[in-house]
């Protein structure tokens, strides 16, 4: 993590909040690679799984992506994020972690490949309606665009997005309430 | 479901766009300043000799304290609400009110005689007092512990807190233009109980309701 990295990260993010979805593509990727990195250093006792805190940190960046300061650096704030996610994941499995804010642990986040295992995110994903279950898996596991999960569905991309941010932002409700 | 998969849905929903977290504080801080404004005209309403009073330095002196809490408490709350924000400032600013009251209290406890303290520590209105500020500062509460929900707060139950001492520098404000006892003795005891009940009020509806 380097001053560069913070300016092109903060970069990306604003072109993503104007509405530019390659910027964001980009930044979700780079920044879940150091998610991955700071969340694994992290957990060294086990008991949690590190992806599902990667997961659930992108989708509270994701709904809470208007509480970030455009002019402010967008690190500290994903971190800030990580740190409260992680916590949290701690506390729903009855135990309490200490996560110290040193900046010097999150300098040396290098980014990480994901490994795969069953996921908090799917009880998540099953747990919804199924008009919203189908929209947001079409679109995540399928690798459906807007306009082909309307067509496969039937409805209108209207209808696709408005299940698909309702499906979202209800799995991030259920995370928090866990 | 694999990250890789989460995130094109994440940005399949780009587009969605959200009102600015500090945008919307100051609207909250309006619809919050509407519904105080409306609670207290309709019950209690301001003293009749209101312009008389303002002549008087115990009289504007509430308010200076009111209003600087509410400031105070609006700075740090904003900065609550945002992962990663400096607080470090803002919290040392909540001093400010409090020493201001203590600074009037000292100065109040020379210029009045003390066979007069006590008269003017209960004053006439206490109960009121304790009863309105609350009720003027509830509905505002609910407000700013929904903003907490619309933010992202790391630490609910302390910016819970900070929502209770908003609404409660909020709602003071208005009591104080009701009130007839104006001594820094009143003030200091009755206003911070109202406040503080206000406050806790607060923490627990940030450690129950500020979940995300």
């Amino acid at each position: 993590m380097t001053g560069k990295d913070e300016a092109e990260l903060s970069g990306l993010f604003r072109a993503a909040i104007a509405g530019d979805e390659r910027a964001y593509a980009d930044f979700l990727h780079r920044i879940a690679a150091l998610i991955r990195g700071f969340v694994r250093r992290k957990i060294v006792q086990g008991g949690v799984d590190p992806e599902d805190v990667v997961q659930e940190t992108l989708l509270a960046i994701h709904v809470k992506r208007h509480t970030w300061r455009e002019d402010a650096p967008v690190l500290p704030w994903v971190y800030a994020i990580a740190r409260f996610k992680l916590i949290d994941a701690f506390r729903r499995r009855g135990r309490r972690i200490e996560v110290e804010i040193d900046e010097i642990a999150e300098t040396f986040a290098e980014p990480e490949a994901e490994t795969v295992s069953d996921r908090d995110i799917n009880r998540a994903l099953d747990g919804l309606p199924p008009a919203q279950r189908s929209v947001v898996s079409s679109i995540s596991v399928d690798g459906h665009s807007i306009g082909e999960t309307a067509v496969k569905l039937g409805i209108s991309e209207t209808a696709v997005r408005v299940s698909l941010h309702r499906g979202l932002a209800a799995i991030a409700k259920r995370f928090g309430r866990q | 479901m694999r990250t890789e998969d989460l995130i094109k849905a994440l940005d399949a929903d780009a587009q969605d766009k959200a009102m600015p977290l500090g945008k919307a504080w100051w609207l909250a801080v309006g619809v919050a300043v509407v519904i105080a404004g409306a609670v207290f005209f309709a019950t209690i309403g301001p003293r009749p000799d209101i312009m008389p009073a303002m002549h008087t330095m115990r009289f504007m002196s509430k308010f200076v304290f009111t209003l600087v809490l509410a400031a105070s408490a609006f700075a740090l709350i904003r900065a609550l609400s945002v992962p990663g924000a400096s607080t470090r400032r803002r919290m040392a600013w909540m001093l400010a009110a409090p020493l201001l009251v203590a600074l009037a209290v000292i100065l109040e406890l020379f210029v009045v005689p003390e066979a007069d303290w006590g008269k003017r520590l209960i004053g006439s209105n206490m109960m009121i007092c304790m009863s309105f500020i609350p009720l003027i500062g509830i509905g505002p509460l609910a407000v700013f512990l929904g903003m907490l929900r619309y933010g992202a707060p790391t630490r609910p139950v302390l910016a819970g807190a900070v929502a209770g001492l908003l609404a409660g520098g909020l709602a003071a404000t208005f009591y104080a233009a009701h009130c007839f006892d104006d001594s820094p003795l009143f003030v200091a005891t009755w206003y911070t109980i109202a406040i503080a009940f206000l406050t806790l009020l607060g923490a627990i509806g940030g450690r129950l309701f500020v979940r995300w």
